[in-house]
């Protein structure tokens, strides 16, 4: 554990992406005679939010857990705004929203950081459960009632306690794993988004068959199984990392991949139904942290579990 | 002077703070034409004056002023030194008479005087906080008399969304929801319009900025 700050896994991967990101950055220029000029400075803007993310990640985790833990609790917190303004929720709900916000968001992180178990895992599915339908009924505002109770869990469930399964991985020990348990975060989020942007790549190449048309007007099935394999084969590559075998890594990586692209198509879901076509605007290019975090959210608590299984 | 660097410090508090609660974006924001300004937009939070201030432009913030009703932001020490010395806001006695020749002319100068001043003014057309659940009451007729005394002025109607939610009436603890501003081209009244028409331009006119609103 005494490795240069500078050379951990983390920082390394960090490296490589810059390479990446500088090829990248040439690709586009190559390829803005071919590309309409919208989609062209789209595709500009998203590498562009992509330096600032791997900048930002490598600060990050190169900060410790506390900053980690802090940067998730952030996200969760961005997330929920998100989510929050297109429910159906009304001045009737203006209490429990405001204890979900400023309450039940931070003590989960609290909870995660000072590894109260028990209570990150039980605080947001049963007690925030119980409590905010309490309040809200106080109000005696009956319609809608259960669509914006329904909503308002949902979010904390999707926004906050999926979220926060992030930086509970920080918790584990696993026995003669010589890196920091950053790196497996490190791992799981280098897979899952390689999975997002793989799936891009496939779809834009060889995309004939939409997978669901009426949810995601883009994804394809050429484009999901090129992108979820050929991002199974890079967590198998980067196996050295990990505390897994090969195999393992394989499975897992394949686990995470496939939760991700349900977790795309759900939040997709969701926007369609109320009518967006982004859940913000904070991300230049991707629109907002929902939109970026989407395959990361369903992932994250099935790959805590996994690793809790296998250690 | 530390009067001065007090309220210069709340109102930067105030652009940080809305900024991050509430990630404020502004579309089609029309650039200013150098003639008087009165923003128009619905009113449901005493936030919406600090949502609209703050989502201004750096260089046009200076120079606008919120109309705010006398009787609330005068009830406590901290509204008064909020809407004097941190907003500056132009305060009006509200339920006054607005028909011409009454006491109501007087606060039609009152708020004219900014205006002529080279000041922009932010208004709130329904007169009140809409209260009622619809999207946006009746347009009271003190904006016509405004422009009927400065008739150079023009009007950016404007909606702001979700500050219903976000800070309600009796609310303490803002909720931060995305909020956007939403702006529609400046209209002024046409030679010869009635007030009834030009009422109900504006009521459209500011209907129409939500647009794309989920």
């Amino acid at each position: 554990m005494s490795l240069d700050p500078f050379l951990t896994p983390t920082a390394i991967v960090c490296y490589a992406l810059f390479a990446l990101l500088g090829v990248a950055e040439i690709a586009a220029l190559k390829l803005k005679p071919k590309m309409d000029p919208a989609s062209w400075e789209n595709l500009r803007a998203r590498i562009r939010s992509w330096w600032v993310m791997v900048f930002v990640f490598g600060t990050i985790f190169w900060l410790g857990r506390g900053v980690i833990t802090l940067f998730f609790a952030f996200c969760s917190f961005a997330a929920l705004r998100e989510f929050a303004t297109v429910t159906h929720t009304r001045r009737a709900d203006h209490s429990a929203l405001a204890l979900a916000f400023w309450l039940i968001l931070p003590l989960q992180y609290l909870a995660v950081y000072m590894d109260w178990a028990l209570m990150a895992l039980l605080m947001i599915p049963l007690y925030a459960f119980i409590l905010l339908p309490v309040i809200t009924v106080l109000k005696g505002e009956v319609s809608g009632f259960l669509n914006r109770v329904s909503e308002t869990q949902w979010g904390l469930m999707i926004c906050v306690y999926f979220v926060s399964h992030i930086p509970a991985v920080l918790s584990l020990q696993i026995p003669d794993y010589r890196f920091s348990a950053i790196t497996l975060i490190t791992w799981l989020i280098l897979v899952v988004q390689a999975s997002d942007v793989l799936q891009y790549v496939w779809g834009k190449a060889l995309g004939k068959r939409l997978l669901a048309p009426k949810v995601s007007p883009s994804k394809t099935v050429e484009g999901l199984v090129g992108g979820v394999l050929s991002a199974t084969l890079i967590g198998v590559i980067l196996t050295p990392i990990t505390p897994f075998t090969p195999l393992m890594a394989g499975l897992t990586a394949f686990a995470v991949c496939v939760m991700g692209v349900f977790g795309g198509l759900i939040l997709s879901a969701i926007k369609r139904d109320r009518g967006v076509k982004d859940w913000g605007h904070l991300i230049r290019g991707h629109g907002g942290f929902l939109d970026r975090l989407d395959s990361l959210v369903f992932s994250a608590p099935i790959y805590l579990h996994l690793l809790l299984g296998s250690f | 002077m530390s009067d001065q660097f007090l309220a210069q410090a709340a109102r930067l508090a105030t652009v940080f703070s809305c900024r991050a609660l509430l990630s404020l974006r502004s579309s089609d924001f029309p650039d200013h034409s150098g003639r008087p300004r009165i923003y128009a937009a619905n009113h449901v939070s005493h936030a919406d004056f600090v949502a609209l201030w703050t989502a201004l432009p750096r260089s046009l913030r200076a120079r606008t002023r919120p109309v705010a009703g006398l009787d609330y932001w005068e009830a406590t020490g901290f509204r008064r030194w909020l809407i004097h010395q941190v907003f500056r806001g132009v305060l009006v006695e509200r339920g006054a008479k607005r028909e011409p020749g009454s006491d109501g002319g007087e606060v039609i100068r009152h708020l004219a005087a900014p205006l002529k001043a080279g000041e922009d003014l932010i208004f709130f057309p329904e007169g009140t906080r809409n209260l009622t659940g619809n999207d946006l009451m009746r347009l009271r007729s003190g904006i016509y008399l405004l422009l009927q005394e400065v008739p150079d002025a023009e009007v950016v109607p404007c909606w702001i969304s979700h500050m219903d939610r976000i800070l309600p009436k009796g609310g303490f603890v803002p909720v931060p929801l995305n909020c956007d501003l939403r702006y529609g081209a400046p209209l002024r009244p046409e030679p010869g319009e009635a007030r009834t028409e030009f009422l109900a331009r504006l009521h459209a006119a500011i209907l129409a900025c939500r647009r794309t609103e989920a």
